[in-house]
């Protein structure tokens, strides 16, 4: 079947076969790799994506579910070579190791701050309890956050 | 082809605090890791694998599968070219299974289809006719059970003689009088369970065919040419026909140490000549790759009445699972540290691993000595109770220092400042314990917790580990690095050392701006056929090597430049560490000056709340101190202090591949938990800089320590709480019950 969607802003079209996941269209159809295949069971959020503004993983959702509607994935945070100040802020705290859960917290993250400005450490903690990471621990994740909603 | 953005210098000097190269492009989710990969043309590759532990294979018929729309090609162990068997060590494992299956998930055949569910429902059509067999599955019953590998590939190679069957290897090291007796003596018997590394990008590459019979590899890896080793004769090719270059690594921690989908994707590319590219699925990824080894460990301490070690007597057990991968090294790991970081008189150390029908196991951070860590630590903690001594001042008493001999009779000649460290972590404070009631989310359990913490207890423990840098027991462990100085006044590094998110891309650059003193520095993209051998990227060693082989090169391309002024320079440089020799087989004792290079080691105080109610626990606080000889960038070292920690509480609180009759019963994040946000408290780390004489820069590796004291240290916490003995990890609700 053939799906329009919305992503970063620009409509997208795309031949999709009837079981393929949001992600795996945006990763091997739409051009938009950024989204990560960790698990592609909703269980490590390494392909948060926003879906009409709610923060979804998008291997849990159909790409047919998607036609129609606006995907923000994390290619559309930054502004050309500036970086959103999420993104930023993993940067400068060493929030990123391999990076391979990276993509979906920026977008949880921008999720959170959005909805919340200034949130406490448990807060955070519970926010971005459905993202996994495996190299950081997490602290210097915590850090970034803080980074972040300061800035 | 998309290939990884260029690597750009905008980083400082050795010592500096710098933001990572690859971070602006894996924030924009612009970097590009192995299961990104396109190329025109491409087909996806599927992996048929065994449904058994342990079985025969009657027939396979792929007529079905390859009759299937979409589908090019359907390959089996006939369609090897080469050499049928590989492996990391020693070649014991099928590249696709001949006539025996021998682990669960065991590769069968491999289908390349235009969709990756066209190669998955074509592998389905395989039709594979089994006769079950009954599975070594008690590793404890391994070595009286049907020998799995009656070839005894691990044989021949200067390891202590043992006949019995389905043993891997097995070292016994005699250390003075092993019979000694001490004033008091303390015994138990520890448990681990598998744990797995469980990175986060699944084992993922893209095979491209040449044209000319070779190929292109492009693969998440932890050391190129070990890869191209073993993929080249399989294939039947030259060395040169096989290229491996390395796509971007989402972790690695030892599980990237063996082949995946090299010579799978290689096979299939030349088959069809087309690119294809392979990426597991995360149940392929539990089942696909090697574990950290499960471990039964005996231990008998005995003391002085004062608390000085007389005599350390321990028997250990590894489950090496269906291939020897790196087992026979990980066996002699956990014997050399077995006793911890301390010095006694006498040991007795006896290891042996075994083949069984278990998952396969080989190398995760810390190889062997996070096992030995937890039975030893806890064993330290018992005789200090048993003397009413201060379990930090008993570690004190009995802390190794330079000077000092090992149980493998190996003197200590370079840093190695225990009792610095053991201060530092105990001079960490924790928070006062928190007020009750208060928010679940604070409480041992968190929100699921619905009590008002009426059964909390808190309890604090200690633990410090010990391991090894670099490859020992006279492996030739080298890194070559390649520095081409051009006419624009820029210099452009190969060095083949892989990137798997630990940052050893900026130890390149900022050793080469240190040396060079220029700024306009490019690191290469890694790949075999430009330079030789960076080694493994894993023991620890990845800094210090590439760190030595960078500044050889550089180095060498300045004295060049002065004899050459003006023209472009190309120098390429191997760096070798102080050379070790094999122990003895029949005493475990050196047969050189050493048999590793270097140690290093953390400590580490732990906190925790345990509801003894529900038996649910909640890690408050972790005070870590690390001898990190010189930290090259102190916000990296801090990052795998604080995700060395991680891992190492994931083993001790709720990581375990479960297994029944070896098959795998939990490959999916839903039921092989890790930590999350919510597990993880604050970590504070204090960074011991003791140079290592024979280092590059005084460096010593980081990666590992954290992650081989974490599991001790969690569980002395747990006990400190429970008055519980936990003698295994993971500790279950049902272990902390009151």
């Amino acid at each position: 079947m053939r799906i329009a969607l919305t992503i970063n802003g620009e409509e997208h079209h795309a031949d999709c076969w009837e079981g393929e996941s949001l992600l795996f269209a945006l990763r091997e159809k739409l051009g938009f790799p950024g989204s990560k295949n960790a698990c592609e069971q909703g269980e490590c959020g390494s392909c948060s994506v926003l879906l009409d503004g709610t923060l979804v993983c998008a291997c849990l959702v159909l790409a047919a579910q998607a036609d129609g509607h606006e995907v923000t994935t994390v290619e559309g945070l930054a502004d050309g070579d500036r970086l959103h100040v999420v993104q930023q802020a993993f940067v400068d705290a060493g929030a990123v190791q391999c990076g391979f859960c990276t993509p979906g917290l920026a977008v949880a993250t921008v999720d959170l701050l959005q909805r919340n400005a200034t949130p406490s450490d448990d807060e955070i903690r519970e926010a971005l309890s459905g993202n996994l990471c495996r190299c950081t621990g997490y602290a210097k994740i915590f850090d970034a956050v803080r980074l972040a909603a300061h800035s | 082809m998309t290939q990884t953005a260029p690597r750009t210098l905008q980083l400082g000097k050795i010592g500096e605090l710098v933001p990572r190269i690859d971070a602006p492009p894996k924030v924009k989710g612009e970097f590009v890791y192995a299961s990104d990969l396109i190329a025109p043309g491409m087909l996806w590759g599927h992996t048929l694998r065994s449904p058994h532990a342990h079985a025969e294979i009657l027939s396979i018929d792929t007529s079905a599968a390859v009759a299937m729309p979409g589908v090019h090609a359907v390959l089996t162990h006939d369609d090897v070219p080469g050499q049928k068997t590989y492996g990391l060590e020693f070649p014991d494992q099928p590249v696709l299974a001949i006539d025996r299956v021998l682990f669960y998930g065991e590769p069968v055949a491999i289908v390349a289809a235009e969709h990756p569910e066209q190669a998955r429902r074509a592998a389905e059509r395989i039709v594979v006719e089994y006769e079950p067999l009954p599975p070594v599955a008690d590793m404890e019953r391994a070595t009286e059970l049907p020998d799995l590998h009656p070839e005894k590939p691990t044989r021949g190679h200067g390891y202590r003689e043992d006949d019995r069957p389905n043993v891997v290897r097995h070292l016994v090291i005699r250390h003075g009088d092993v019979e000694a007796d001490g004033d008091v003596s303390v015994e138990g018997v520890y448990d681990i369970g598998i744990q797995d590394q469980a990175f986060l990008g699944p084992e993922a590459g893209l095979a491209v065919p040449d044209g000319e019979g070779g190929v292109d590899i492009y693969v998440a890896t932890q050391w190129l040419h070990v890869d191209r080793a073993q993929v080249a004769p399989c294939l039947d090719l030259p060395l040169e026909q096989v290229r491996i270059h390395l796509a971007g690594v989402g972790g690695a921690f030892g599980g990237r140490e063996d082949l995946s989908m090299q010579v799978h994707g290689a096979l299939l590319a030349l088959h069809t000549n087309r690119p294809v590219k392979i990426v597991y699925n995360r149940e392929e990824s539990f089942t696909g790759h090697v574990h950290r080894h499960p471990a039964r460990i005996w231990c008998e301490h005995r003391a002085t009445r004062d608390g000085k070690l007389v005599n350390v007597r321990m028997r250990i057990l590894l489950d090496g699972g269906a291939y020897a991968s790196s087992s026979t090294a990980v066996t002699s790991n956990a014997a050399c540290f077995a006793v911890g970081p301390y010095e006694t008189p006498n040991a007795l150390i006896d290891s042996t691993s075994v083949y069984s029908n278990n998952p396969p196991c080989g190398a995760m951070r810390g190889f062997g000595a996070v096992q030995t860590a937890f039975a030893a630590e806890a064993q330290m903690d018992k005789l200090a109770a048993s003397l009413d001594i201060d379990p930090i001042e008993l570690r004190l008493l009995n802390a190794l220092k330079p000077g000092d001999v090992l149980p493998t009779g190996q003197v200590i000649t370079g840093s190695l400042p225990i009792a610095e460290t053991i201060r530092a972590a105990a001079a960490l404070e924790p928070p006062a314990a928190e007020a009750l009631p208060r928010d679940p989310l604070r409480l041992p359990g968190g929100a699921g917790n619905t009590t008002n913490g009426e059964g909390v207890k808190r309890g604090v423990g200690f633990a410090v580990g010990f391991k090894n840098i670099a490859y020992s027991e006279g492996f030739d462990d080298y890194c070559a690095a390649r520095v081409q100085l051009l006419q624009d006044g820029s210099a452009e590094i190969h060095c083949a050392a892989a990137e798997v998110g630990q940052g050893v891309t900026g130890v390149i650059l900022q050793v080469a701006r240190t040396e060079l003193g220029i700024q306009d520095v490019r690191l290469a993209p890694g790949q075999t056929s430009t330079v030789d051998s960076a080694g493994s990227a894993s023991a620890s060693r990845m800094t210090w090597m590439a760190a030595g082989a960078v500044r050889d090169a550089c180095r060498a391309a300045l004295e060049e430049q002065q004899r050459r002024p003006g023209e472009e320079i190309d120098v390429e440089r191997i760096y070798r560490h102080p050379r070790t020799t094999p122990l003895d087989p029949e005493t475990g004792q050196i047969t050189g000056e050493r048999a590793h290079v270097a140690f290093a080691a953390c400590a580490m105080k732990v906190v925790a709340e345990v509801d003894v109610d529900l038996g649910l626990t909640r890690i408050v606080w972790i005070g870590a101190a690390q001898d990190v000889g010189k930290a090259i960038n102190p916000q990296q070292v801090e990052g795998q202090i604080e995700g060395g920690t991680a891992q190492g509480l994931g083993l001790a609180l709720m990581e375990e591949i479960q297994t029944r009759d070896g098959l795998i019963t939990n490959a999916s994040f839903t039921d092989y938990l890790i930590p999350t946000t919510l597990d993880m408290p604050p970590v504070e780390s204090v960074l011991i800089e003791d140079p290592e004489p024979d280092a590059p820069y005084g460096v010593k590796g980081v990666g590992e320590p954290p992650t081989v004291v974490s599991t001790a240290a969690v569980a002395a916490a747990l006990r400190a709480a429970t008055g519980r003995e936990l003698t295994r990890v993971p500790i279950k609700p049902d272990d902390i019950c009151l």
